[in-house]
């Protein structure tokens, strides 16, 4: 039983980063209708970049907070620049570009960093809680990743529910046309939904990379994060958070039961099994497709 | 308060507009007329800006407007009801009456939500709804009480009849004229019912082929019988 | 400009596409005997790329379903012929080759029917699941990161001054240019028609009578199985099979391989297969000459990749074959037909005047609307192109 407990708080506690990643693309998707492949990539790079801040100010916040920042920055520009160009085209386009970035993104921090592993602290104290004389396998860390990932979902809840800039994100997403003959700059819109998923990212990554950094330490989370993000359907970020915290519960107990080899496999085969019974994702509403 | 001189704009190789020429003044209701496809929708979003203008001049209260984005057009007071209305079915009809004020901040300068309900009865009965489960008719009222919440000079609007019960049209041509007279609204009108849309308006442009081919007050237009067999099927 | 009648290509088709791969092996034998014999590993890797890539070219341009995971489509061709040269291994090497196509092709119609409910981003992504994950699976049941090897292709019986590595290239060349032969013939027929239908427009095709689904399944299990022929041939190639040969990073160049080059077109593939092929290797002489620091040479491929995936798909979208179509298309008014790749980049040179009194229609509708032209004939020429 207690061996169920600690599978379940383990679970969570990556569920709570894997739900972060696919808030994220949902983020995006929602915004331009695009799925960033470069993502994860993205990511990484904020966690670098708090790594490198880290190591000179020897502050970890500081670090945290240029991650979020250079995610905020890096996502507004990599939208105004890049994504701009294949907004209209079709999907193809739009996959293929941030294929290419996420592997530029990655050489480029081979090329930087080096693809060795280097070691990444936790926010807290990564030791787990003590009850009794047995200690869980949560800890401080872990609360923090659960704790920040829900804070940030309530928080982009609220923002774009009630508030007008959040009023003007939704309705330049859902009808952007519409949106612009009642005055929302739709292009800005745009931006900030970049902005603010690469902001999500930039938290999912440096919840994920503790404790060894290296180019490829993100890859797997990706994958499991777009499992979450389509697994709830790409339109629904509760789909996404709940997604996520499913993945990260499943993905722990068949790592726990039975071997850590198997979860990209036990991912993957969640993913075709859902898209075979709802080929959208399961938080979608069927819309009858406009002939 | 709106000229249009010698527009032109195209979709690829198709000539849509080609070279139309309109003055619109301030406090009239105008009706735009002419078959399918003779462009009447296209002047409309390519005076917005949705369409590229090719060629030609647009000026609004004085101002140059052929080269703005569609998000400035809108904010020097002009407002565009779209083909098919536009309203946006996931949000919530407060939602959207809400969307069209956005871009004007501040209480006294919008029309404020309260007016529009009194305005459309049925929108207040239904605030807290998704649009997409309101009906033809109170998604048109939707869409025009969404243009008016912004408090603009001028309203084009696009085919407001289509699909709707001849009453249902009949009471929004009446709060069309009713809003004019309160408000010295500017209205430009492009209907494919060109019976119901003379009897509200001033004055009638004819469109055929991209091209101005009448341009005179309504009275005029319904009793030149040519012309109307011509153009506008009766 | 008619050329007289006997100078034409025959307009069979099988007859023409045996020519030009009668005439592509001539050129290549010419080629192969003038080079080193380190150089025939390099052609033959070129092949069994161009085998991989033609079929996810055919997959993406003619049909319109994108898939990341060729990469693990290769991996089941190659296991499956390691596995067959390790426990069986008195059985030829072209029974082996032909039971991986065969293999793989199942696995392509299981993918395919899965795959045939999923559109856009859903399908990339689960073909992106495939590709990090069968790897990972290989790793768990087939001896880990070491893989499986594969025995040193000998000289063959009838050829006993043949060196190994020369009789690779030629071998894999031949199955190479059988492939591009048989999907040249497939992409003209009825079913590439269809296939091409599907993709421009799945309710018209199926309003036509085309069983859309069906069709695109079948374009899955082609397309897989020459992923599995090129698979296999990959194993025999690098003697072995080992989860690091079909990384994520091989799917993704084969599908940039296919990009550059041209989507949908058999001789862009060509291109692209060279270009990844020896891109590593332009890498690798760089860096020596400047002198880089390993940090850099050793992720300087991969740069290059990303940025000729990201430069191509925003300044030339159609690849190389599809903008030396468009050079070609200049002097021949009578053939004004779409390329795949623009039809499936959506960059047609007009867009479609709008129906009724709606926005313009989006770009990706083919369009035979070009100053004097007379629609073409169903009996044009190219392997690309979408049904008049």
């Amino acid at each position: 039983m207690s061996h169920f407990i600690d599978l379940t708080l383990g679970g969570l506690t990556i569920g709570a980063a894997i739900a972060a990643i696919a808030l994220s693309l949902v983020l995006i998707w929602r915004a331009t209708r695009i799925l960033n492949f470069a993502q994860g990539g993205m990511a990484l790079a904020c966690a670098y970049i708090a790594y490198s801040v880290t190591n000179h100010s020897g502050s970890y916040w500081l670090g945290f907070a240029a991650a979020i920042g250079a995610g905020l920055v890096g996502g507004a520009l990599i939208e105004r620049s890049l994504i701009r160009l294949v907004e209209n085209k079709p999907p193809l386009n739009a996959v293929i570009v941030t294929l290419g970035l996420l592997v530029i993104i990655q050489a480029g921090l081979g090329m930087i960093y080096s693809v060795d592993q280097h070691p990444f602290v936790f926010a807290f104290d990564f030791h787990g809680y003590k009850v009794g004389h047995t200690s869980l396998q949560f800890s401080p860390a872990s609360l923090f990743a659960v704790l920040s990932v829900l804070a940030v979902a309530v928080g982009l809840f609220v923002v774009f529910k009630y508030t007008a800039v959040g009023l003007r994100m939704r309705s330049a997403a859902f009808a952007p046309e519409v949106s612009r003959l009642l005055g929302v700059r739709t292009n800005r819109m745009l931006t900030l939904g970049w902005a603010l998923s690469s902001a999500v990212g930039a938290l999912a990554a440096m919840l994920a990379t503790p404790p060894l950094i290296s180019p490829n330490a993100l890859d797997n989370l990706f994958v499991f994060g777009f499992t979450a993000a389509v697994v709830g359907g790409l339109d629904s970020a509760v789909g996404a958070v709940v997604g996520g915290v499913v993945i990260g519960l499943v993905l722990n107990y068949v790592s726990g039961y039975g071997t850590p080899n198997l979860s990209t496999g036990t991912a993957l085969g969640i993913l075709i099994v859902v898209l075979l019974v709802r080929p959208n994702g399961l938080f979608t509403r069927a819309t009858a497709r406009r002939v | 308060m709106l000229e249009v001189s010698g527009l032109s704009s195209r979709y690829g190789a198709v000539r849509a507009l080609d070279g139309v020429d309109l003055n619109i003044p301030e406090g009239s209701l105008t009706a735009v007329l002419g078959a399918n496809g003779a462009g009447k929708t296209t002047l409309l979003r390519t005076i917005t800006g949705l369409v590229r203008c090719a060629a030609g001049s647009i000026r609004f209260r004085g101002k140059e407007i052929s080269r703005l984005p569609v998000e400035e057009v809108v904010r020097t007071g002009l407002a565009h009801v779209p083909e098919g209305r536009g309203v946006i079915a996931e949000l919530t009809v407060e939602e959207n009456l809400r969307l069209g004020a956005l871009w004007r901040r501040g209480r006294d300068r919008t029309a404020g939500l309260k007016d529009m309900y009194e305005l459309f009865p049925p929108l207040a009965e239904r605030r807290h709804k998704p649009a997409e489960t309101l009906s033809g008719g109170e998604r048109q009222m939707l869409a025009i009480g969404r243009a008016l919440m912004a408090r603009p000079t001028c309203l084009l609007l696009d085919e407001p009849s289509l699909g709707l019960a001849p009453k249902i049209v009949a009471q929004l041509m009446g709060m069309l004229r009713e809003q004019r007279d309160r408000t010295g609204l500017t209205v430009l009108l492009v209907e494919q019912n060109a019976r119901s849309a003379l009897s509200v308006a001033d004055r009638g442009v004819v469109l055929n082929l991209g091209r101005v081919v009448a341009d005179a007050d309504a009275g005029s237009l319904s009793q030149d019988t040519t012309l109307r067999h011509a153009y506008l099927g009766f | 400009m008619r050329l007289p009648s006997w100078l034409r290509l025959p307009q069979q088709t099988l007859l023409r596409h045996a020519l030009f791969a009668v005439a592509g092996g001539i050129l290549f034998y010419n080629l192969s005997i003038n080079t080193s014999d380190f150089q025939q590993i390099r052609f033959a890797q070129v092949a069994y790329t161009l085998i991989a890539v033609a079929g996810l070219t055919v997959l993406v341009g003619l049909n319109g379903q994108l898939s990341l995971g060729h990469g693990a489509l290769m991996a089941f061709g190659g296991y499956t012929v390691a596995l067959l040269q390790k426990d069986r291994p008195t059985w030829p090497l072209w029974l082996d080759l032909l039971l991986a196509v065969l293999v793989t092709a199942v696995v392509g119609a299981v993918t395919g029917t899965a795959a045939a409910r999923l559109r856009g981003p859903y399908l990339a992504g689960a073909t992106l699941a495939l590709a990090v994950g069968v790897p990972g699976l290989a790793r768990q049941y087939f001896e880990g990161d070491t893989g499986i090897s594969v025995p040193l292709v000998g000289s063959p019986s009838f050829l006993p001054s043949l060196v190994g590595e020369r009789w690779m290239a030629w071998f894999s060349w031949a199955a190479a240019l059988l492939t591009l032969v048989l999907l040249a013939n497939l992409a003209r027929s009825r079913l590439g028609r269809e296939w091409q239908a599907a993709r421009d427009d799945e309710i018209a095709a199926a309003l036509a009578g085309i069983w859309v689904a069906r069709v695109q399944v079948i374009a899955f299990v082609v397309s897989a199985g020459a992923a599995g022929l090129a698979g296999g041939l990959l194993a025999v190639v690098s003697v072995g099979a080992k989860p690091a040969s079909f990384s994520l990073l091989l799917s993704v160049g084969l599908l940039a391989a296919a990009i550059i080059g041209g989507l949908g077109s058999l001789i862009g593939a060509l291109w692209g297969s060279i270009i990844i092929v020896y891109l590593p290797v332009w890498a690798d002489d760089l860096s020596r000459n400047f002198e880089l620091p390993a940090k850099v040479s050793d992720n300087l491929p991969l740069m290059m990749y990303g940025a000729a995936l990201i430069i191509v798909m925003l300044l030339a979208p159609i690849g190389i074959q599809g903008t030396l179509y468009r050079v070609v298309r200049l002097f021949r008014r009578d053939r004004v037909r779409i390329s795949a790749a623009e039809a499936v980049t959506g960059s047609a040179p007009e867009p479609a005047p709008p129906t009724g009194s709606g926005p313009p229609a989006a770009p990706a509708a083919p369009s035979t609307h070009a100053p004097a032209a007379v629609p073409a004939t169903p009996s044009g020429e190219s392997a690309e192109g979408t049904a008049p």
